[in-house]
C-alpha cells in the first residue's frame, strides 16, 4: 500500500513545526505517520456532511469576565525562569538579519 | 496501609499527626523509589512546612478539612510553586513555576500534603511511562511490567503504599489505564469539573485532573476537594461542585447498566470475563444489565489520534528557548528555536506534533482534523442514544493486564490501540472511572471501566462502590 504522505511531506511539515530531523527519522516519521493516517481512513470514507464540528464538548462558547485590574505574575519571578533575560524583558538572539 | 479518610480522621482527633505520617510517607518513597522510579522530585522542606502547619491548626482546635495531613504524590505536569516541573521533558529542564495550579491551592487548604511530583509520559503522551526522559516507572506489583501511563508514576506511588492519594490528568486514558494496571481507583472527571490552570496543557479540550486512591471513598473526597469553578480557567463549569461522598454508597437498586459491545470486545479472555463478573456483580445488587452496541466508539481512535496531536502541535509551540527551560544556543532567533526544540522533544512528542502539524497544515485540514471533529458530534449524539437506554455503561478499561517494558515500543499504533476503550470518553467530555475487579495473567489486576453522561459523578462512585464491596473490600 502506498503510505499516504511523502518523505517530502514530512519535511515540509518538520520545517513548519521548528524541528530539525535526521535521514533515519525523516524515513521512520513517514512511515509511522503513513500508518497512523491509514488507520483515520475508517474516518474518512465516511459521509458527516450533516454534522456541525465540536470543539468543545458542551459547546461553551465567548466567556465574559469584568475587565478588572489585579496583580498578576511578579515579573522578575518569570523571567528569572527565562534562559535568558535583560532590562525586565526575555532576550533572544537577533531576530533581523539577511532575508531568508 | 490507611486510607485516606482514616488518616484525616487520626490527624483531626490528635491520634497521630501530619508530620508523622509525612515521615511514613517518605519512609516508604525512599524504600523503593529508586527501583520504581516513581518520583522525579520530592518537596522534603516544603511539605514538611505544610505538615507542621496542619498540626498547629489542630493543636489549635481548628477542624482542618477532609485531607487533613494526609500525604498525596502529584503528577509533573501539574505546576507547583518552585517546584521543579518537568513534564518528564529535557525541555523544561531547570525550570520553576512561579504560580499553584489551583489544584494545588485546593489540597493544601482542605488539609493535604503534597510530598513530590511523580513521573509521567513526556508530556503525558504514552501509555507506559517509557516516553519519560527520566526513564521508565516500574509497576510495584511486578517491577517487569509497565504501571501503564501517563500517569504511570502517580498511579505506582499509591500501588506501592508511597501515598494513599495522588493527581493524574487524563487527555484519553491516561489515569484510568495505568489505574487498571495497577489495581487502584482512578477517576476521569466530566470537562470542566475540575480546574485545569496551572496543568501543562497537552489536549486542551480532552485534559481533565483526576484523583487515584486505593478506595472509592477516597476517590470521591480527593475529586470533591479539587473540583469546582475557577475563574482562571475559562472552560471550568460555571455551577456549584457536587456532593460525591455522601452518594457513595448509594447502591445501584434500580440502576439500567449498559453492557457495550464495542467497550471490551477484542479484550483478553480473562478480561471479558471480569466485565461479565461485574455485571453478575451489580445485578446482585440490584442493577438491571442492557446489552448494548455503538458501533460509532470504533472511530474514536482514529478521531482521537487527529484532534490531540493538532491540538498538542499548537499548545507545544510555546516551548521555544524563550520563556521556559531548555535553550540550545545558535546565531539567529528561528536556529535556536528549532535547535531547542530538537534537543529538547522526545520521539513521541515530536511524533504528535508532526502528525498533528500535517493535519492542520493547508490542504489537508478539512480531510483529517475537520472530519475528526464531526466525528466527535457523531460520538456525543452515540452516547446521548444510549443515555435514553442506561444509566451508565460497562467495559472494560483496557485490553489487558499490564504489559512487559518494551513490548509496544516498536510500533505507535500498537501502543495507541491501548487506549481504544478509554478515548471515547473524553471526546465526549463525559466522566469515567477504573475500579478493580477481578484477576488476570499473574494474578495481576484488571480494571472495570464504568461510565456515565456529564456530572454523573456521584453515581459513577455509587456503582464502583459497589463492585468493591461485592469484592468483599
Amino acid at each position: 500500500m502506498s503510505s499516504p504522505l511523502s518523505r517530502e511531506d514530512v519535511a515540509h511539515v518538520a520545517r513548519l513545526a521548528r524541528l530539525t530531523l535526521t535521514e533515519d527519522e525523516l524515513a521512520l516519521f513517514t512511515d509511522q505517520l503513513g500508518g497512523i493516517l491509514e488507520h483515520a481512513n475508517d474516518m474518512s470514507s465516511l459521509d458527516l456532511s450533516d454534522l456541525a464540528p465540536t470543539a468543545h464538548p458542551f459547546g461553551l462558547i465567548n466567556v465574559f469576565r469584568d475587565d478588572v485590574v489585579k496583580p498578576s505574575l511578579d515579573r522578575d519571578g518569570v523571567l528569572n525562569e527565562a534562559p535568558d533575560a535583560r532590562e525586565g524583558r526575555f532576550a533572544v538572539p537577533r531576530i533581523l538579519g539577511e532575508a531568508p | 496501609m490507611k486510607s485516606a479518610v482514616e488518616i484525616a480522621k487520626d490527624v483531626q482527633s490528635g491520634a497521630t499527626t501530619a508530620s508523622a505520617e509525612l515521615a511514613k510517607a517518605y519512609d516508604a518513597i525512599r524504600a523503593r523509589n529508586e527501583e520504581l522510579n516513581v518520583f522525579l522530585h520530592l518537596d522534603v522542606e516544603g511539605a514538611e512546612k505544610i505538615a507542621a502547619d496542619v498540626d498547629a491548626r489542630v493543636a489549635r482546635g481548628e477542624n482542618v478539612g477532609p485531607l487533613a495531613g494526609v500525604p498525596i504524590a502529584i503528577k509533573d505536569n501539574l505546576c507547583q510553586i518552585g517546584i521543579p516541573t518537568t513534564c518528564s521533558s529535557k525541555i523544561l529542564d531547570g525550570w520553576k513555576p512561579p504560580y499553584n495550579a489551583t489544584v494545588i491551592d485546593r489540597l493544601v487548604a482542605a488539609g493535604a500534603v503534597p510530598v513530590g511530583k511523580t513521573n509521567l509520559d513526556e508530556f503525558a503522551m504514552g501509555s507506559s511511562t517509557e516516553n519519560s526522559a527520566f526513564g521508565p516507572t516500574r509497576n510495584p506489583l511486578d517491577p517487569s511490567r509497565v504501571p501503564g501511563g501517563s500517569s504511570g508514576g502517580s498511579a505506582a506511588a499509591v500501588a506501592a503504599d508511597m501515598t494513599p492519594l495522588s493527581l493524574g490528568s487524563d487527555t484519553g486514558g491516561s489515569i484510568r489505564q495505568p489505574a487498571a494496571l495497577c489495581g487502584l481507583v482512578g477517576m476521569k472527571p466530566t470537562y470542566g469539573l475540575v480546574s485545569r490552570y496551572g496543568l501543562i496543557a497537552f489536549a486542551s479540550s480532552l485534559d481533565q485532573i483526576g484523583p487515584f486512591s486505593k478506595t472509592v471513598l477516597d476517590s470521591a473526597v480527593l475529586l470533591e476537594t479539587i473540583a469546582g469553578y475557577d475563574p482562571m480557567d475559562s472552560t471550568s463549569l460555571n455551577e456549584p461542585a457536587p456532593s460525591l461522598s455522601a452518594h457513595v454508597n448509594d447502591g445501584v437498586a434500580g440502576k439500567r447498566i449498559g453492557l457495550v459491545k464495542e467497550l471490551y470486545e477484542g479484550a483478553d479472555e480473562s478480561v471479558v470475563a471480569s466485565v461479565m463478573a461485574a455485571c453478575e456483580a451489580l445485578k446482585a445488587a440490584g442493577a438491571t444489565i442492557v446489552e448494548l452496541s455503538i458501533p460509532e466508539l470504533q472511530l474514536g481512535l482514529s478521531a482521537y489520534y487527529l484532534i490531540a496531536p493538532a491540538e498538542a502541535s499548537s499548545n507545544l509551540a510555546r516551548f521555544d528557548g524563550v520563556r521556559f527551560g531548555l535553550r540550545v544556543d545558535a546565531d539567529d532567533v528561528t536556529a535556536m528555536m528549532e535547535a531547542t526544540r530538537t534537543a529538547g522533544f522526545g520521539a513521541e512528542v515530536k511524533r504528535r506534533i508532526m502528525l498533528g502539524t500535517y493535519a492542520l497544515s493547508a490542504g489537508y485540514f478539512d480531510a483529517y482534523y475537520g472530519q475528526a471533529l464531526k466525528v466527535r458530534t457523531l460520538l456525543i449524539n452515540a452516547f446521548k442514544k444510549a443515555y435514553e437506554q442506561a444509566d451508565l455503561l460497562i467495559g472494560a478499561t483496557t485490553p489487558s493486564v499490564a504489559f512487559k517494558f518494551g513490548e509496544k515500543t516498536d510500533n505507535p499504533m500498537t501502543m495507541y490501540l491501548n487506549d481504544v476503550f478509554t478515548i471515547p470518553t473524553n471526546l465526549a467530555g463525559d466522566p469515567a472511572l477504573s475500579v478493580p475487579f477481578g484477576t488476570g495473567e499473574e494474578n495481576l489486576p484488571i480494571g472495570i471501566q464504568l461510565l456515565g453522561p456529564g456530572r454523573s459523578e456521584a453515581q459513577l462512585f455509587a456503582a464502583a462502590r459497589a463492585l468493591e464491596s461485592a469484592d468483599g473490600r
